[in-house]
């Protein structure tokens, strides 16, 4: 039985504690946001917050989540600015990654308000896009740093 | 077994309208003249695109499938365009499977491929709104007891003199009553609202809140998962399992062998793995494929330096090459490569005892379900297959083969469950239908003043179509269209051209990849093109350009490529510029790659110019995302792609050893959409083909290091840097 806080809400789980996090959300919690791409933490799909660091759901056992604050995409409000920067630069195209990248924009931004370009490369690089959303993902990013600059709401 | 509960399209659209009293439009031509009476059959048969609530809502019908090319907004906004609807009330609903829903070119299947959409569907859905806007009009008049001619639509509204207005939604049920027009006129260009502006996709806010369901995240009640333990050769069978640790494991319900292999279910992924892990299997390998692609590439490039069969033949190319003094001859080399869509290959199935619903993400709708219909014994109408979003396509998800749709139906039949069969990433690579290797060797004579008096392409590959359903339309006298296209096509003025094919065969399935046959093509035409310019002391620009006397649109977007990138203005040490030009599915696309190269030979990609001419457009931000999109799945394989066979064995199984662009890779990309009157063009797949030929022009351009073969490694341009020095 693992306890654990998922978006702002105690959530009790009582499967194996080894079950990778990410099917633990998906397959028993019924959170799809949260995507299946390569299950090695190669692609960045299944990233979800864990005590408000990205981390790959993936390959991380649904043990080290208890006790802790578990955020995954629909945690993030739809009115999030990095949200709302994804919807003005029109991301997304086949979106399977998208979720995944947000979390990481998101973490990111929470910790460096206005990164530098190699700050993005670094924070987004694990994070795989086969529709080749990159510049759009980058321009996004940098449109919430700008904001947060001119004294915007904090991401 | 449950129970599929599932309510049919034409039951629900009875009801909903019972319900809502709404305007159920068939606005397919041939019912014109027809009445579309709300609650009869003819009315609600599923050949309809649109339906008008009374509530206002507007549910456009999409036969596409969303695979990130926007195909669930420029359909849309075709229809929209005529309809004078309220953009923002409408909502999308993926097709069901049906003749009305067929594509208008490819007969009758429903499928989406061959960047066709927006071209195939423009007439159609244009005239689908237009129909309804005319039959809203006409409603309105008539309550007015006015002419229609004094009457006009306007945003969800019709409106007439002295401020009469009336919403599409009151008027619905009116309009429902009255005969389809057969020939409804379509506004002209300059009263358009949304074709040719930018508009944000209908999909987005579900996609950014991780509520858009692709097939992988379809959960059904009673529904088990299951992977598939799968031989380690292609062809190679189970000849016996034992599964006792595996069937002790908790979760797992059964376990069963298939033709695909052994499937696992369980009441989750994790413990499906886990029981698949735990299997023993002894497989037959006698009918296994166990070639190698290091020794293909030796058989293809010999066969490449012999005849093949002609594909295009203009004069007299051996004869001139022969009596030429100045021959130019080059061997190429493109590998296997896998679509990796992100979203790996899964599909759900329930089988009830008359009855079959299956869900997933398809581009290939009506032959899956003919695959499944004869698998099961059952009629294709038996089958109910729900389209899903498809977490990338790119031809992976119209398999000739119907792959991940049938070995679900056959786990769902041997197990007696409902089950969504669901591939790791190693499964997904390692599980065929790859873009073919092919190996070219290209041959030119240039005459006193440089120019190319002959060109010669002989190809060996496999053949994508052959042994498929689409051979026949597909294999014309021993020549696979698809292993030709955009070298029988080459632009260039040359007088004397002989395209010849070998096609070679294996047992390691082959698929279109975005681009299809140009994806390879374009790579060496290209290439080899910018060889001649730099052997006749040409820029590559003006090279091109002078071959294109009859070829406007060519020479167009050459040109404004050109101008955008700065071509010509000189550049530092260890950076190039290089240029591309590629016709293909109706769209003209020239690209500009800038590289720099450091002493290693690590090349970085700095900057892509595209340039799209693509006939009249719908979507303008939707064409320049496409554009993009192709330019770093193009980079991924002139970077990075390559699936290897080493005795049969994919050695090639997740990103690490297949990579593909990261972000930290991607150039800036800049893309300029060419004015155009011409018809409409593709747009998912022209921007693939330029890429890496643009890339290793730069890289010559950069270093004088030509590299022949993709991926453009290190270590390739390693050694063509050093055996260029030894020569010299």
């Amino acid at each position: 039985m693992i306890t654990f806080n998922l978006n702002g809400r105690a959530q009790t789980v009582d499967i194996d504690p080894e079950t990778p996090l990410l099917w633990a959300l998906r397959d028993h919690l019924r959170l799809t946001g949260t995507k299946f791409g390569c299950g090695e933490g190669l692609c960045g799909a299944c990233t979800v917050h864990i005590d408000g660091e990205a981390r790959r759901s993936c390959i991380t056992p649904l043990r080290d989540a208890a006790g802790k604050n578990v955020r995954t995409i629909e945690g993030v409000p739809s009115e999030h600015p990095v949200k709302q920067a994804w919807l003005a630069e029109e991301v997304s195209q086949c979106g399977y990654c998208q979720p995944g990248q947000i979390m990481s924009a998101v973490s990111l931004l929470e910790k460096t308000r206005n990164p530098t370009e190699r700050e993005i490369d670094d924070a987004m690089s694990g994070n795989l896009c086969r529709c080749g959303t990159y510049g759009r993902i980058k321009k996004a990013v940098r449109s919430v740093a700008a904001e947060t600059a001119k004294g915007g709401k904090k991401p | 077994m449950s129970i599929i509960a599932k309510v049919t399209r034409r039951e629900f659209m009875k009801k909903s309208a019972l319900l809502g009293g709404g305007l159920v439009l068939a606005c397919h031509v041939p019912l014109a003249g027809k009445l579309a009476i709300a609650g009869t059959d003819a009315t609600f048969a599923p050949n309809a695109f649109l339906r008008i609530g009374a509530d206002e809502s507007v549910t456009i019908i999409v036969n596409k499938s969303e695979m990130g090319q926007g195909v669930y907004t420029s359909l849309p906004m075709l229809l929209a365009e005529e309809l004078e609807c309220d953009w923002r009330r409408i909502k999308v609903e993926p097709s069901p499977v049906s003749n009305e829903y067929n594509h208008t070119q490819f007969g009758p299947v429903m499928v989406t491929g061959g960047s066709t959409s927006v071209r195939s569907e423009w007439e159609r859905f244009s005239r689908a709104g237009a129909a309804a806007r005319e039959m809203l009009i006409a409603a309105a008049a008539e309550s007015w007891g006015i002419d229609p001619s004094a009457c006009r639509a306007e945003n969800g509204y019709v409106t007439g003199p002295e401020g009469r207005k009336e919403s599409f939604g009151k008027l619905a049920s009116m309009a429902a009553r009255l005969p389809v027009p057969e020939n409804p006129p379509l506004k002209g260009g300059k009263k358009r609202r949304l074709l040719g502006k930018p508009v944000h996709r209908l999909d987005s806010p579900a996609k950014i809140d991780g509520k858009a369901i692709f097939g992988i995240d379809v959960y059904e009640p009673g529904m088990l998962t299951a992977v598939i333990e799968r031989p380690p050769l292609f062809g190679a069978k189970v000849k016996s399992f034992d599964s006792v640790k595996t069937e002790a494991l908790p979760g797992v319900r059964a376990v069963v062998s298939v033709q695909a292999g052994v499937a696992v279910l369980a009441d989750s992924f994790w413990q499906a793995e886990k029981g698949r892990r735990a299997l023993s299997i002894t497989w037959d390998m006698r009918d296994g494929e166990k070639t190698s692609t290091e020794k293909l590439r030796g058989e293809y490039a010999e066969l490449a330096g012999m005849p093949g069969i002609a594909a295009r033949h203009d004069g007299d190319a051996p004869t001139a090459l022969t009596m030429s003094d100045h021959r130019i001859e080059a061997d190429y080399s493109v590998p296997y490569l896998a679509h990796a869509t992100m979203e790996p290959l899964n599909c759900f199935v329930d089988l009830g005892k008359d009855r079959c619903l299956i869900k997933t993400g398809s581009q290939f709708q009506t032959l899956d379900r003919l695959a499944a219909a004869k698998e099961l014994g059952m009629e294709p109408e038996q089958i109910i297959m729900e389209t899903a979003f498809l977490g990338g396509g790119f031809g992976r998800r119209a398999c000739t083969g119907h792959d991940f749709v049938l070995e679900a139906v056959q786990v769902a039949k041997a197990a007696g469950k409902p089950v969504k069969v669901v591939r790791t990433r190693e499964d997904d690579i390692r599980s065929g239908y790859y873009r073919p290797m092919y190996c070219d060797h290209v041959s030119a004579a240039l005459d006193k003043n440089g120019r190319p008096s002959a060109w010669r392409q002989t190809i060996a590959g496999q053949s994508i179509m052959t042994g498929t359903s689409m051979e026949k339309a597909m294999v014309r006298e021993g020549i696979d269209h698809t292993s030709v296209e955009g070298a029988i096509d080459l632009p260039y003025n040359i007088p004397n051209v002989l395209v010849d094919l070998h096609t070679t065969k294996n047992n390691v399935p082959v698929l279109w990849w975005r681009s299809v046959g140009h994806s390879h093509t374009a790579f060496v035409v290209e290439s080899f093109m910018d060889e001649l310019a730099h052997i006749s002391g040409n820029d590559p620009y003006e090279y091109r350009l002078s071959l294109l006397a009859n070829r406007p649109r060519h020479s167009e977007v050459l040109k404004i490529a050109a101008a955008r990138s700065g071509w010509g203005k000189p550049m530092p040490k260890g950076r190039g510029r290089g240029i591309a030009l590629h016709e293909s599915f109706g769209s003209f696309v020239a690209q500009v790659a800038e590289v720099s190269v450091d002493s290693g030979g690590n090349m970085k990609v700095d900057r892509m110019v595209a340039v799209i001419d693509c006939g009249k457009i719908v979507n303008p931000d939707t064409i320049a995302a496409q554009i993009e999109s192709g330019i770093i799945f193009g980079l991924s394989a002139a970077l990075h792609g390559e699936i290897t066979l080493v005795d049969g064995r994919v050695q090639e199984g997740n990103f690490d050893t297949y990579p593909i662009v990261r972000m930290d890779e991607s150039p800036v990309i800049e893309v300029h959409i060419a004015k155009s009157d011409a018809p409409p063009g593709g747009v998912g797949e022209p921007g693939v083909p330029p890429a890496a030929p643009a890339v290793a022009n730069a890289l010559f351009a950069a270093t004088g290091a030509r590299v022949r073969s993709l991926p453009i490694t290190a270590e390739k341009i390693r050694r063509s840097i050093s055996d260029r020095n030894s020569r010299a």
